[in-house]
């Protein structure tokens, strides 16, 4: 450590717990309590970063997170390497690893720095004028070079294996920022007995006031600042209805007042426990909000304002006062607004010489100037900037006064720091993103909190009210009122009431130009026809000349400006940079700021990790994994499974070596031949009770219900009322007004939605209640010419073919257990599904098991299902339908009860476009090679070679090996398909054309006579 | 994340919720008398409404109840929360 | 033949000191309108709850406001005929639906000091007692998962969870409370 750039004491870092770290592999040491930018700073290291498009070196220009130049890489292992990390933000702990990013070989010399000698060639928008031809080169060349070229750090390699966590929060009174006025604003609504959160980014509470110099301390109410925190902390922590957040970002703020805060738990620990969230996620749904988030000090300006070393004078405070750095030698403040003063004054005081002091105003009454020369430094009013030198760390300024246009003197003053200041930017940020209105305040010259849209209240600095004493009585009388309110017993509703329209808060009068605004936006005056660049956005590179040149090709409005430039479009969101683009462009255009206009504020407000969005929605908790009750014997049984929707299902049943292929060709055999068990739970089952329910059923589906009695099934098709298939299903009568009604496994809860909608807003008359039981049962489905002697042992129902015919359902027990047995096939073989209570699904399961051991059981998954039901050209909505099928369309105009006077999606059926011959209709299409199989959702062309833009007729919907067939089967839905029975067409492969012919859609047992055994 | 009032069970957050499309569209009781177009202006046609918007949600993880809302769709904020088969509160109206 | 009708086998789900998994229970969805309401209240001698979100207990019995027109029963295992046979009779006359549902869901308990706290790791409803009172219930989300929320007591909340749901929830709730309890 070079210890003659620390202070010998003060501060709020601990000089005894000394720190190891390292920056691009060089070891360093630091105290706790430093950010990485301080203890780089005590180590005499001012260039962290090179730039985004020039790569020009660069040092912090703040202290804060507005910091854009200093973005650096945090690096625990391979999945914990945290890039674009502010280096004025990350803690110091024992053994950080940072890197530079954005330079290559090394940050002291970096190939990519031959950018800023091409500048003049690569202004605002070349690359919209430049990569234009030949075309395809965009993807092979130009943008994979410039996105190696620009661009910030590179992403982990592996995996992120910390947790992240969330959290729902609600209080009466959020409040961001634990400034002097947050801190101030929680303690008035905490002593107003509201549930209060403060929350705060860094990583102790104070604001500003960390900054203030601890041995001529400012007071607030008659105590020095850092005992005033201390003290209103503490009482704070005492409170249970407070919630403190350090280190926790109010990142957005969406609609009704919720905002989200990321709360950093583990980033600033040595050694985090692994078992604990790296960071928690809050979404805060707060009754009012109190922002105090204070202002951020604008840079100047000028030629080469962008050198290591440069920097904001506030920064350099900070570092003075709060880490004990000296962040310099010899220095130049340049500023435009009497705050700056006292970094000058305060660093003097602490040994550092200050040579010059250029103050940009003409008007030389301000007593800030008299206090610099009574303590002997000289002051240039009325003065300007005409260039730095120095290539890794300013070493000389150049200031001059112009008169008229011209230079009338010049002062180059060597240095090894300059300060600058236009004054201090309120942020505003959180206040724009809930939609409130930001109004000019000509007086300070900057935009304010006007009209809110949401519960929002400003105080202190960001709203104007910069002096201490005013912001600390601005906050209490905010958070007092914000509290009132949101504990009054007649509030409702979300909407700020009109009487809320609090107008815009004109800032305190008692604010002085000593405390804070007014500053100066837009660039310091160069004389006429100087080119000099001047940077305007420090992290994508945006000077004085893209703006000129925007204007130049005729940009206006300032959201084309900024999107042609990309000036404020970094992820600092344009905290130091938004108000000096306005002003420039206010100035080229000859327009007032407030006629410029403002861009909108984005969150996040500073950047959050993907990991703080996916929280715990990781891994196995990405999605809720459904299984079965008899999951665990498929798995047992070494079942392949398959995701459909949220469940898994047993796909197939391989055994040894056998593939899908084989194992599917087995199980179908062993289902055609003997008898297969299947696990039909998933799909969905809806409860439709009432006196009503035959009434509506007949209203809904297509079927006509009157007539099925009791004890039978049977097949039904849901519409949507725009006529296209929607569902489909058996439906079970169990009583005169009872109904068990089956739909697919995806679409249960969305039928559920829709019989509700029509029951709830267009047939409220109608006496029938719904209620799912998709849960409430296993299905166990016993399937081929076995099946009935299987069951038949366990159970206490005659189920022979007389009593209990195909499409029945009948009541009585299994093994003792409760049992609904369907005779219902969707293999085509006689068939049974099993309904019994869900918990008694696996030990019945195994009873049907044992059974069937003699019988040669076998067990089949979702596979084989699919390859049986299209042997007998049995469709599945979604598979073979897609939304614009009728019920025509897919063969399936039997089912329709035809004498209804209405059902949802009849009116439909009778519209010209729904009985044009040319529909796509389903058919079967067997292919010339029965070895070949057909990829579902290949195109289906009229002629050999024909390709797009010729339409096909159709797509293939499914296509699978028959084993028992010996040979493919495909269906397709094809352009008047039935009326093709016999055309050859071509399905286009990767490897040439494949003649199918079209055939019925059933492939085996076209009598039924299996079905009915 | 929307904080919508169930006209059943008071403030809820959106994530219960289902949005419903337009409100006050009145399935047509003899579907067959319309004309073509009727029955597709039925089908199709809605408004997309700058400002006050009627529409349905169902608050579908709560009480499963579909309801109406007035919401004005340039900042999100509900003007009022009713029933199905009521009217809007006094003072309101369903916009045309 | 077998008798299987104990052989229970409900889903499995991980427990912790805030987290556990109760007995399996007898539960029905009933719905119907107000008469119905009134002449279940007299059948069942428990209080049917008319107002939203509210459940009561009666003995071994609880009824729970689900919606305007559905109430949740539960009472112990062995209860599920006698449950039927009361309400079948007292409401034969009424519309009204009666749908089992004892096995479609599984209760979990969260209790303790940390209850609300972890609960809000995933549910976005307020459960600070003043807002979520003792007696309260509804359905909400927690995280992806729909739950039926019952707090049962100042630090005791009830999840009835579809089985299919029931490893996430316990899993996520599992996950939620490191660094909370």
């Amino acid at each position: 450590m070079i210890a003659s750039l620390r202070t010998l004491s003060g501060g709020r870092i601990e000089r005894s717990r000394v720190l190891r770290f390292s920056f691009d592999g060089r070891a360093y040491l630091g105290c706790a309590g430093d950010t990485l930018a301080s203890a780089l700073l005590a180590n005499g290291v001012h260039l962290m970063g090179r730039s985004f498009k020039y790569h020009r070196p660069r040092g912090v220009l703040a202290a804060g997170s507005e910091e854009p130049n200093a973005l650096v890489a945090v690096y625990r292992d391979a999945g914990r390497y945290t890039p674009n990390l502010r280096a004025t933000q990350v803690e110091l702990y024992e053994g950080l690893e940072a890197q530079s990013q954005n330079r290559s070989p090394s940050l002291a010399f970096d190939f990519g720095a031959v950018n800023d000698v091409l500048a003049p060639f690569i202004p605002a928008g070349f690359y919209y004028k430049t990569f234009m031809w030949p075309r395809g080169a965009w993807q092979t060349l130009y943008e994979p070079r410039i996105r190696a070229a620009a661009g910030l750090g590179r992403a982990p390699l592996e995996a992120d294996p910390d947790r992240y966590a969330r959290r729902y929060a609600h209080c009466d009174v959020l409040v961001v920022g634990a400034g002097p006025a947050g801190l101030a604003a929680a303690a008035a609504a905490a002593a107003a007995g509201a549930r209060v959160i403060l929350c705060d980014e860094q990583c102790e509470f104070g604001g500003s006031l960390l900054a203030d110099d601890a041995a001529a301390p400012q007071l607030v109410a008659g105590r020095p600042a850092l005992q005033w925190i201390t003290e209103t902390r503490a009482a704070l922590e005492a409170n249970p209805r407070i919630t403190l957040l350090p280190r926790t970002t109010a990142f957005g703020y969406f609609p009704h007042n919720l905002i989200g805060l990321n709360e950093r738990l583990t980033d600033h620990l040595a050694d985090p426990p692994g078992e604990l969230p790296r960071e928690r996620q809050w979404q805060v749904r707060a009754r009012e909000v109190v922002l105090a988030t204070g202002a951020i000090e604008r840079p100047l300006v000028f030629p080469g304002n962008d050198r290591p070393g440069i920097m904001l004078a506030g920064a350099a405070r900070t570092f003075l006062n709060r880490y004990g750095v000296l962040t310099g030698t010899r220095v130049v403040l340049v500023t435009a607004a009497d705050a700056a003063y006292r970094a000058a004054l305060e660093l003097q005081q602490a040994g550092v010489f200050i040579a010059a002091i250029a103050e940009a105003r003409t008007a030389g009454d301000s007593p800030c100037i008299e206090q610099a020369r009574a303590a002997g430094i000289p002051v240039l009013t009325g003065a300007t900037v005409l260039g730095t030198s120095g290539r890794r760390r300013v070493n000389s300024i150049r200031l001059a006064r112009l008169k008229h246009g011209e230079v009338s003197e010049t002062h180059t003053q060597p240095c090894d720091l300059v300060l600058m200041s236009g004054g201090f930017t309120p942020s505003v940020h959180l206040f724009s993103q809930s939609r409130g209105k930001l109004v000019w305040d000509a007086r300070l010259q900057t935009f304010l909190p006007g009209a809110p849209a949401e519960r929002v209240r400003s105080a202190g600095a960001c709203r104007g009210v910069f002096a201490l004493e005013a912001a600390v009585a601005d906050g209490a009388a905010t958070g007092a009122a914000a509290a009132r309110e949101a504990t009054d017993p007649s509030r409702t509703g979300v909407r700020p009431a009109a009487a809320l329209s609090r107008g815009a808060p004109a800032a305190d009068a008692s604010s002085t130009p000593a405390d804070g605004g007014p500053g100066f936006a837009g660039a310091l005056p160069q004389p006429r026809g100087a080119h000099a660049r001047a940077f305007v956005d420090w992290q994508n590179d945006v000077t004085t000349r893209d703006l000129a040149l925007a204007t130049r090709e005729g940009f206006r409005s300032i959201e084309h400006i900024k999107r042609y430039t990309t000036t404020g479009m970094a992820t600092d969101q344009g905290k130091t940079s938004n108000l000096n683009a306005l002003g420039i462009v206010s100035r080229t255009l000859g327009k007032d700021i407030p006629q410029v206009g403002l861009t909108t504020f984005r969150p996040p407000y500073t950047p959050v990790t993907f990991g703080s969005f996916a929280g715990f929605a990781r891994a196995q908790l990405f999605d809720p994994v459904r299984t079965t009750p008899m999951h665990d014997w498929a798995r047992e049984h070494g079942a392949v499974f398959e995701d459909v929707g949220l469940w898994k299902r047993a796909r197939y049943f391989p055994r040894g070596a056998e593939d899908m292929h084989a194992a599917v060709g087995r199980e179908c055999l062993a289902v055609r031949n003997g008898c297969g068990i299947f696990d039909a739970s998933t799909l969905g089952k809806i409860e439709v009770v009432g006196k009503d329910a035959v009434a509506f059923m007949n209203r809904l589906y297509v079927n006509s219900w009157t007539s099925l009695g009791v004890g039978r099934c049977r097949y039904g098709v849901l519409l949507r009322d725009d006529g296209f298939v929607y569902d489909d299903g058996v439906v079970a009568r169990i009583s005169e007004e009872r109904f068990h009604v089956t739909t697919t496994t995806g679409g249960a809860p969305r039928v559920l939605a829709m019989m509700e909608d029509y029951l709830q807003t267009e047939w409220s008359e109608l006496e029938v209640w719904l209620t799912s039981t998709t849960e409430q049962w296993a299905v166990i489905a016993l399937q081929g010419p076995n099946a009935r002697r299987v069951l038949a042992a366990l159970i206490d129902i005659d189920i022979a073919a007389a009593v209990m015919p195909h499409m029945s359902v009948a009541t009585g027990s299994i093994c003792g257990v409760p049992m609904r047995l369907f005779r219902v096939s969707f293999t085509g073989e006689l068939g049974f599904e099993v309904n019994v209570p869900a918990d008694c699904g696996p030990a019945v399961w195994q009873a049907i098991w044992e059974a069937g051991q003699a019988l040669g059981i076998t067990a089949y998954g979702t596979e084989t299902m699919h390859v049986l039901r299209a042997e007998k050209g049995y469709i599945i909505v979604g598979q073979d339908t897609d939304g614009t099928v009728t019920p025509e369309d897919a063969g399936l105009g039997w089912a329709i009860g035809k004498s209804k006077p209405d059902f949802v999606g009849k009116r439909s059926l009778q519209r010209p476009a729904m009985t044009s011959p040319d529909r796509r209709q389903l058919v079967g299409l067997l292919t010339a090679d029965p070895a070949t199989v057909l990829e579902e959702g290949a195109q289906v062309m009229a002629e050999a070679g024909a390709r797009a833009p010729t339409r096909p007729l159709g797509h293939v919907t499914s296509s699978y090996y028959s084993a028992v067939l010996g040979r493919s089967i495909g269906m397709g839905l094809v352009s008047g398909g039935r009326a093709r029975m016999g055309e050859t067409l071509h399905v286009p492969t990767p490897s040439g054309d494949v003649p199918v012919q079209v055939a019925p859609s059933v492939f085996y047992d076209h009598t039924g006579a299996r079905l009915n055994a | 994340m929307l904080l919508i009032e169930c006209p059943y069970c008071g403030e809820r957050p959106e994530p219960e919720f289902v949005y419903g499309g337009q409100a006050h569209i009145v399935r047509p009781p003899q579907p067959q008398e319309l004309s073509a177009q009727q029955w597709a202006d039925f089908l199709y046609q809605r408004d997309n409404t700058r400002g006050v918007h009627a529409e349905r949600w169902r608050h579908t993880h709560g009480c499963g109840r579909f309801f109406n809302a007035l919401r004005d769709t340039t900042n999100d904020h509900f003007l009022a929360t009713y029933k199905v088969g009521e009217s809007p509160p006094t003072g309101l109206r369903v916009p045309r | 033949m077998r008798d299987l009708s104990a052989a229970r086998s409900p889903p499995l789900v991980s427990a912790n000191t805030t987290l556990r998994a109760l007995a399996p229970a007898t539960r029905y969805i009933l719905r119907g309108g107000p008469h119905v309401r009134a002449a279940a209240e007299q059948a069942l001698g428990t209080r049917v709850p008319g107002n939203a979100c509210r459940a009561f207990v009666s003995g071994e019995r609880a009824v729970l406001w689900l919606g305007p027109d559905e109430w949740l029963l539960i009472s112990p295992q062995a209860s599920a005929a006698a449950i039927a046979a009361l309400l079948g009779a007292a409401l034969k006359d009424l519309p009204h639906s009666l749908v089992d549902v004892s096995h479609r869901q599984i209760a979990l308990s969260v209790t303790g000091p940390k209850a609300s706290a972890l609960l809000a790791a995933g549910c976005p409803l307020d459960l600070e007692a003043d807002a979520f009172p003792v007696d309260m219930c509804t359905r909400t989300m927690l995280a992806k998962a729909e739950i039926v929320l019952w707090r049962t007591g100042t630090e005791e909340f009830r999840l009835e969870v579809w089985r299919s749901f029931a490893a996430y929830v316990s899993q996520f709730l599992d996950e939620a409370a490191r660094g909370i309890i």
